[in-house]
């Protein structure tokens, strides 16, 4: 038993030996990502599908060759949607494991907490998270991947006044994500010359809301309605808004995204629009779509991969990654200035999120009509064209 | 006009009737301990997610229907033996903790096990809502507000006639007269608790298709049902019923004719006032503890 020990032990420094002699290792030290997101907590809905397409896809390039012939190594720690905690991580990230570029930050609350920090220290760092204040105003070492509220809110009014409805009723949750998008909903409108003629809210863990649903219903003149919430809110409002026989389009979020709202509200759903990513209807979207193979290729790796659908939130963790590996190769260095400079000049990469333009002034680079607006068809998500 | 009103009064009903169910678990546990048990809203919960849990492992609904009412009794009487019997000498502010804290941990658990997203039931009848006078109301509305009737009724009717329920009445009302005249007050207790969660559970599972379910409902509902007990006064099941009732109604009306920013605040100050004029609410009992 010893001697078999003995030899396992024997075999096992050999073989690391040899290990150690292969090129990639040899040529230098691995490029190290680091990465905090909320893989567990209310927000494990984020970080969980976000940690999985990065490793799915630092596993990829290592397979490839890596990176400037290095191999790439993701350092990760989860913050269980805590601010404070991931302050400490990314204080870890930057001290003790010298990553050389950041990817994370799930929650806005995440990612503001570490902004600070990250500032001070001078590396490059990808947000994954919402809010439009991370990139508004421009912070010199802060990126992020997702389109804010505000653009989700121009891109449905949009759609509306193409479809000549400019009287609308608002009904928004009256939690964080409602409450900011119901702001810039008001003020995005009034930009437009679009009227807001009913505005009601509700908790988020309201149980009914037909009492508001009939203020907006008998609103003189109102042509359409909106709904701004994410969660399970928004699918008792689609099932109130069809029990109340209301006839008027009606739009929801992109925080209703997913397919698991399609299953909550059921038939209710029918008919109702709402701006996503190309990513939700990546089986239906046409060949010459210059987004088809991105969209396409992402979700097959992770579904073939892990076992369960893709969702928006991957993408954006797909999109961070990819951009910060062209950024390295364009720099050809991990120079974190440097790399920096890459990323701003970032011109035209087409993502599975949409098609990101990075310049000194727009650290997000995405515009409002990335989004796209989709129809429940047949209790799919259907393209509009 | 009246097709408004009727149509916020339906929306107060159906929020009345599941409030009213809650409140009915709340009344049960204390009129048997005097305890308030905070994790009655988790018995909802549990009601609802094990419906889920088991049709999704292939039960036929109604089989997993009882399967989550016998889940949630054997929950109820484990919360007693295990959590409230080994402190009974405790006071009832420390009991009520510990239900605190028994609500935290099943909600713990129900994550772990059940995942966190939110699921659906299908309603019982086939016709989804019917029209009255221009407004619409749920059927599920009705199944709700007929099954928390009957459940009223036969809870009044056991208090008042069956042996176990006028045991269960004694042992609240003196725990060593009753002992002494021969009740088993710790198996009485326990029986409360259980089926108490059963009632809950009921409820979690009827209201499902229209509230949806998930690890952290009982949350809000259990919240709102107990202030639903407390303006009924703690310890009646009418009281229960109709405090829920007077709950939803306040808030469907607000919400419809005031407005939506003061929905939730407007049912506090009920609350406030009918506990500060009547401080048993509008059914608990105005006579003296016996001693």
């Amino acid at each position: 038993m010893k001697t078999m020990l003995k030899n396992l032990a024997v075999g096992a420094v050999a073989a690391l030996g040899l290990a150690s002699l292969s090129p990639v290792a040899k040529a230098e030290d691995p490029i190290r990502i680091g990465s905090f997101l909320s893989v567990t907590g209310p927000a494990a809905f984020l970080g969980d599908p976000e940690l999985k397409t990065l490793e799915l896809y630092v596993h990829q390039l290592n397979e490839n060759g890596g990176l400037l012939g290095r191999e790439v190594q993701l350092v990760h720690y989860d913050d269980s949607g805590d601010a404070s905690k991931a302050r400490t991580f990314v204080t870890r990230l930057l001290r003790q494991d010298k990553v050389d570029l950041i990817i994370g930050g799930s929650t806005t609350g995440a990612t503001m907490a570490a902004v600070p920090v990250i500032e001070q220290a001078r590396v490059p760092f990808i947000s994954l998270a919402g809010a439009e204040t991370i990139s508004t105003p421009v912070k010199k070492w802060v990126f992020k991947m997702p389109q804010s509220d505000r653009q989700a809110a121009r891109r449905v009014l949009t759609d509306m006044k193409e479809r000549g409805l400019t009287r609308i009723g608002l009904i928004s949750g009256t939690g964080g994500f409602g409450a900011s998008g119901r702001n810039v909903t008001l003020e995005e409108a009034k930009a437009m010359g679009i009227e807001v003629v009913a505005d009601e809210t509700y908790n988020p863990k309201d149980t009914d809301v037909t009492a508001q649903l009939t203020r907006i219903r008998n609103t003189d003149g109102v042509q359409a309605v909106l709904n701004f919430d994410f969660g399970q809110g928004p699918a008792i409002v689609t099932k109130n808004y069809k029990q109340l026989g209301i006839e008027l389009p009606f739009y929801q979020s992109h925080g209703v995204a997913s397919d698991s709202f399609l299953k909550l509200a059921g038939d209710a759903a029918k008919g109702l629009r709402l701006p996503a990513t190309a990513l939700l209807v990546a089986d239906t979207i046409p060949d010459s779509d210059p987004q088809h193979g991105v969209v396409t290729g992402y979700k097959k790796a992770y579904e073939d991969r892990y076992n369960s659908s893709v969702s928006t939130f991957g993408g954006y963790a797909y999109d961070g990654f990819q951009l910060a590996v062209q950024a390295i190769k364009q720099a050809g260095s991990t120079d974190p200035a440097k790399v920096r400079d890459a990323l701003e000049s970032i011109q035209g990469y087409v993502g599975v999120t949409g098609t990101y333009n990075l310049s000194a002034k727009d650290h997000m680079g995405l515009s409002y009509d990335s989004f796209r607006i989709l129809e429940v068809k047949d209790g799919h998500w259907t393209l509009v064209e | 006009m009246f097709s408004e009103f009727f149509q916020f009064t339906f929306s107060g009903i159906t929020l009345g009737a599941i409030y009213a169910l809650v409140a009915l678990g709340f009344t049960l546990i204390y009129n048997a301990s005097h305890v308030i048990n905070f994790a009655q809203g988790e018995f909802l919960m549990i009601g609802g997610m094990g419906t889920v849990v088991l049709v999704g492992a292939g039960l036929p609904l109604p089989a997993a229907m009882v399967g989550a009412l016998v889940l949630a009794t054997v929950a109820g009487i484990l919360l007693h033996r295990l959590a409230i019997a080994p402190a009974r000498d405790a006071d009832v502010v420390t009991l009520i903790i510990i239900t605190i804290g028994a609500s935290i941990f099943l909600r713990g658990l129900a994550q772990f096990f059940w995942g966190k997203e939110y699921h659906a039931l299908p309603r019982f009848s086939a016709t989804e809502s019917l029209s009255i006078g221009g407004a619409t109301l749920l059927t599920q509305s009705l199944w709700i507000l007929s099954i928390a009737v009957v459940l009223v009724v036969a809870l009044a009717v056991f208090f008042s006639r069956s042996k176990l329920g006028k045991a269960i009445l004694a042992t609240s009302m003196n725990k060593d007269a009753a002992r002494l005249a021969g009740i088993k007050t710790q198996v009485i207790l326990g029986v409360a608790f259980g089926i108490s969660a059963l009632l809950g559970a009921a409820a979690g599972l009827i209201v499902t298709p229209i509230t949806f379910t998930a690890y952290d409902v009982g949350i809000m509902l259990g919240l709102k049902g107990f202030v639903a007990a407390a303006i009924g006064g703690l310890g009646s099941s009418t009281g229960a019923v109709v405090g829920g009732l007077l709950l939803g109604l306040s808030e469907a009306y607000t919400a419809g004719y005031i407005s939506s920013d003061y929905k939730d605040a407007v049912p506090f100050v009920i609350i406030l006032a009918i506990l500060f004029f009547l401080p048993n609410g509008l059914f608990g009992s105005r006579a003296a503890e016996r001693v």
